[in-house]
């Protein structure tokens, strides 16, 4: 029934404080916590000894153990590049053709090819390959290519890219605005035999009419039975696949205003085995001729 | 006296607890901060960095105004993973007339530090409008009313001029383009010679493909020349660091 603390007074001083008559006995701080704080003391000196630390003149103390965030970058880079530099080497040497032919180099390239993919493509062509419907994202899994779905050709184009201001080699084509060129009637007139030549329904009097303002206007480029020419990146027309819309409206805003799809060039970021890699992996998804 | 005894004297002393306390966050401060300033490798050189043009500043105001830095930082960590999925690890001197700096680590989005160039402008458009039009899994609010906002360069000279007094050296000549600047970056018929002397790399296009000169515009353009001033084809790093 006592109130009174167990441990005997006597055996520990106290402060000296005195509040209220309350004092407060002055225990040594425990014994492992203590020991602790000496050793985080000691450890602290030799961290600054061993890595970067201390400012001085013109730079830091570099540290007895030669730390370096950027050579450990670069280290760690060179492991894994080496790792593959037989195989990356194999593939730069490679007929891009020849490529399907090997086994172990396609497996590599498929999968290679599916990490840049995935990094650099995905955003636009979207994760697997099949583009933005109707918005002039490309799909890549279907037969329908616009500059040639051939590896070769595939390569190029991930190489400079599609209209682009920082590749002099880019694919460059560019559809006029025919909105300044025909008269609104003549355009109405033309998209209807657009809509008739992929086989969609037309207004039948002005496809007639459209007939002659296509063969003028339109067939340099998509080809008199509108066929397109993957040289100058021209569409087929005569098919059901549109980067941005078969519907009247769309149309009549393509041949109003044109359209200017660009694409990055890739070889100022990518090295030549990502960019065999990301076309052998395109060029396997389906599409590839 | 024992050095309890004395201490005893600061505990009691409100006053003299304060000074003390301050004395020592002072010294503190200035051991971390103050060898920043005088390092010479703190920010190592490099060439091709500029202050950005007229038209890029208003759209890095835009970027900060509506918070992107809260799920975008731009800092590419030296780490292989952010290396090889970003680019080339960021360096100081990149972000040397940033006020604010865009740094951090935390990424609901992906790091922007070198967005600049990897998609069209055209792609940015549809993606500030509706990200998940193009990626469907994107968690991005979506933006497009910044296409019916249009800018006018009211008070560019002031916002240059408050970026020099912080140390961004824009020039007299510079503050006095500042408006003509920021119209011709959307024209690429107008007569860029100038921008481009003043900022060399700057990119001149009608980014949001759209008449007028919006935010839309402004950000692209931003956004643009993010990480594409730095030639690293030449740089070599210090080994110091």
């Amino acid at each position: 029934m006592s109130t009174q603390n167990k441990k005997h007074p006597d055996d520990v001083e106290t402060t000296g404080h005195s509040w209220d008559g309350i004092e407060e006995f002055n225990n040594p701080l425990p014994r492992w916590w203590l020991w602790t704080f000496y050793a985080t003391i000691v450890w602290a000196l030799i961290y600054t000894i061993a890595y970067p630390a201390w400012p001085l003149i013109s730079q830091a103390t570099p540290g007895v153990l030669g730390y370096s965030t950027r050579a450990n970058v670069r280290a760690d880079i060179q492991r894994f590049e080496q790792m593959n530099a037989p195989i990356e080497a194999e593939l730069v040497k490679t007929e891009l053709t020849q490529i399907p032919e090997q086994p172990e180099l396609m497996n590599y390239a498929v999968n290679a090819g599916e990490a840049v993919f995935d990094t650099w493509c995905a955003q636009c062509h979207g994760s697997g390959g099949a583009g933005v419907q109707a918005s002039g994202y490309p799909n890549l899994l279907d037969n329908a290519w616009l500059w040639g779905g051939t590896i070769e050709e595939i390569h190029y184009t991930v190489s400079h890219g599609v209209r682009n201001e920082t590749d002099p080699d880019a694919r460059f084509s560019q559809m006029p605005a025919f909105g300044q060129i025909l008269e609104p009637k003549q355009i109405d007139q033309v998209v209807q035999y657009v809509r008739r030549l992929s086989g969609q329904e037309a207004d039948a009097a002005l496809a007639d009419a459209g007939a002659e303002v296509f063969a003028n206007n339109c067939a340099a480029c998509h080809g008199a039975d509108g066929t397109g020419d993957q040289l100058l990146g021209a569409p087929n027309l005569t098919d059901a696949i549109w980067l941005y819309g078969g519907d009247v409206p769309t149309l009549t805003e393509t041949v109003t205003n044109a359209r200017f799809g660009v694409m990055p060039a890739w070889q100022p970021r990518l090295s030549e085995a990502d960019i065999r890699a990301v076309a052998t992996y395109v060029h396997q998804l389906g599409g590839g001729q | 006296m024992s050095i309890l005894d004395k201490h005893k004297i600061i505990e009691k002393n409100a006053t003299l607890l304060l000074v003390f306390s301050f004395l020592v966050v002072t010294i503190g401060g200035i051991v971390e901060i103050a060898p920043l300033f005088y390092l010479e490798n703190t920010i190592e050189k490099v060439k091709g960095m500029r202050p950005y043009s007229p038209l890029e500043l208003t759209g890095r105001d835009i970027y900060v105004r509506e918070g992107c830095y809260v799920c975008h930082s731009q800092m590419i960590r030296p780490m292989r993973d952010e290396v090889e999925r970003y680019g080339h690890y960021s360096l100081a001197a990149e972000s040397m007339y940033d006020h604010p700096f865009q740094w951090g680590s935390k990424r609901t989005g992906p790091d922007l530090a070198r967005v600049g160039g990897r998609y069209s402008d055209a792609w940015h458009v549809d993606h500030l409008t509706n990200p998940q039009a193009v990626v469907p899994e994107s968690v991005m609010p979506k933006y497009g009313f910044l296409k019916d906002r249009m800018i006018e360069p009211t008070h560019i000279e002031q916002r240059l001029e408050t970026d020099r007094m912080v140390g961004v050296p824009y020039t007299d000549e510079m503050i006095a383009n500042a408006a003509a600047d920021f119209k011709v970056q959307v024209d690429p018929f107008g007569d860029t010679e100038g921008l481009l002397q003043r900022y060399p790399g700057a990119q001149v296009r009608n980014f949001d493909g759209a008449p007028g000169i919006s935010e839309m515009d402004a950000l692209i353009a931003y956004l643009q020349m993010l990480g594409t001033l730095v030639d690293f084809s030449t740089f070599q790093p210090v080994a110091s660091r």
